[in-house]
């Protein structure tokens, strides 16, 4: 699952910080799974994953499998970069939590608002691999 | 209770290096502390009240109050919103002269960022991980392309333009070449903005604030305490302070900034309106900072911000809301990479007519003093303050 290393917008990811609360996430992204976490009571499905829901503080929330499917809300091209330029930006899943990320397999001048995009896994430095998106 | 004309910024000062190699930080601080007490007409003993934020070295509060050698305060306070803290403070020490807490309130700011690239310093925490950081921290996200995702998702949804953005640099520029101590004092037209380099799309480098070291400091005291000074009493009417992130990712909105909550409850607490306001400090990281602060405080509508600042609508005697007539964070200083205690410095000096004469708003008795510290494309603070020149 590991993005080609010729694809000039992949920059070098650090290892993500895992603790208790996140360490499910990082166990199927091993297994190139994209886990979204809702809760039981509310219904509401949220991102980043927390135990505890942001919008009703329930405790009862749960982990789901998401296909990682969305549209680009915005976006940024950086320039100042010592590794080549990098896309950053949020993608507003199907499921309806915006997600902060990189974006892949796109040159610069291709990416737009509303573009549909599809998560991928990228290996990192001496961690677990992260989401980052790339066109569908 | 209302803080409304409970307390006074009777002393201010910007410190003038912008580039500091032969000091350190606390005597930054401390240096800003004299500066501000010398502009009141109060000793370091007169201090019962003492406020600072992420900047402040060591354990904060507590070792900057042992080094300058503060020994009568009663009532600190060290809250942390990023750029803004300062204006935060503003509120919080009016907050606390009106109960009674403390009557003259220290506010100080100070770092090199210029000498030790990347230490500013966000605060707290004890060196545990935000949160966050495990799903944010790892896409090189900075302040240049969390800002410039909120340029980009405001020209798709206003249709602002670069050229209207540029405009806010170029009514920056005009202001600052008239301060002897500002970073950057050349005038800059729309064309030179827009032709400088891309930093992170939409924004380009003239786009983006200055990186320089100094600081700066504020004393706030009680009515009483004003009164026996000899300097133009700038009264505190009104406060507001919002803090603001994703929530969970659910409509997420990267065109509005915490200022729709704090302008309102300071503009309330003052009993004024934008339409009252000469002379407007707003933070500026960023170009798109202004823009979006300028619409979310109600100067214009919604979407309108680009049209508003176009063609030196923000140039002191020029347009019709002068703004950041040192120069600002684009041209004049953004110590340590944070700006809020120069947006009420400034406030402070047009309020009492001490502006430089190129660029002073005649009659300048009401002013607001604006700021958002964090980012405002991932979590932020907004913190507003409205102030009075008392007659």
């Amino acid at each position: 699952m590991s993005e080609a290393s010729n694809d000039p917008m992949v920059r070098p990811i650090p290892a993500p910080v895992v603790n208790l609360e996140t360490q499910a996430f990082w166990d199927a992204a091993r297994e190139g799974r994209f886990l979204i976490k809702r809760c039981v009571d509310c219904g509401k499905a949220h991102w980043y994953p927390r135990a505890i829901c942001p919008y009703c503080a329930s405790g009862e929330t749960v982990w789901e499998e998401s296909p990682g499917e969305g549209a680009i809300y915005t976006y940024s091209v950086m320039r100042r970069s010592q590794t080549g330029p990098y896309a950053i930006g949020y993608v507003t899943l199907d499921e309806g939590p915006a997600v902060l990320t990189n974006f892949l397999g796109v040159p610069p001048d291709a990416l737009s608002i509303g573009l549909r995009v599809k998560v991928r896994f990228q290996d990192t430095d001496g961690g677990p691999p992260v989401p980052v998106f790339a066109p569908i | 209770m209302s803080i409304k004309g409970k307390a006074y910024i009777m002393g201010a000062f910007e410190h003038p290096l912008r580039d500091a190699p032969d000091k350190t930080t606390p005597q930054l601080h401390a240096e800003c502390a004299r500066g501000a007490l010398a502009d009141a007409g109060l000793t370091k003993d007169d201090i019962d009240g003492y406020f600072c934020a992420g900047d402040a070295p060591g354990f904060g509060a507590l070792s900057m109050i042992d080094y300058m050698g503060l020994k009568n305060v009663r009532h600190l306070d060290s809250t942390e919103t990023g750029g803004s803290s300062y204006i935060v403070h503003v509120g919080h020490a009016a907050e606390a002269i009106a109960a009674g807490k403390c009557s003259v309130a220290l506010i100080t700011l100070a770092g090199r960022p210029r000498q030790a690239r990347g230490a500013g310093g966000r605060g707290g925490g004890f060196g545990e991980p935000a949160p966050e950081a495990g799903f944010e921290n790892i896409y090189g996200g900075s302040t240049h392309n969390t800002y410039g995702m909120c340029a980009m998702r405001h020209m798709y949804e206003y249709g602002t333009t670069s050229e209207q953005l540029a405009w806010i640099k170029v009514a920056a520029s005009h202001h600052a070449q008239w301060n002897e101590h500002a970073f950057l004092r050349d005038v800059v037209t729309v064309e030179d903005v827009i032709s400088s380099r891309m930093i992170s799309d939409p924004l380009h480098l003239l786009d983006c604030c200055v990186v320089t070291d100094g600081g700066g400091a504020l004393i706030v005291t009680s009515p009483e305490i004003a009164r026996s000074l000899n300097r133009p009493k700038v009264r505190v009417m009104g406060a507001g302070e919002a803090p603001k992130g994703p929530r969970g990712g659910l409509d997420l909105d990267l065109t509005h900034s915490g200022a729709v909550w704090s302008g309102p409850k300071a503009f309330g607490e003052a009993g004024v309106t934008p339409a009252d306001i000469k002379y407007a400090s707003i933070y500026d990281s960023f170009t798109i900072t202004v823009l979006m602060q300028i619409e979310d405080l109600g100067f214009c509508a919604k979407g309108e911000g680009g049209r508003f600042v176009s063609d030196g609508n923000l140039i002191s005697g020029v347009g019709k809301l002068p703004f950041n007539t040192d120069g600002g964070g684009l041209c004049n200083n953004h110590p340590t990479n944070r700006g809020g205690i120069t947006k009420v410095i400034e406030a402070v000096r047009q309020l009492r007519g001490e502006a430089h004469p190129k660029v002073q708003v005649p009659n300048c008795d009401l002013a607001i003093a604006h700021g958002t510290g964090g980012s405002l494309g991932t979590r932020h603070g907004s913190a507003t303050v409205i102030l009075e020149r008392e007659a």
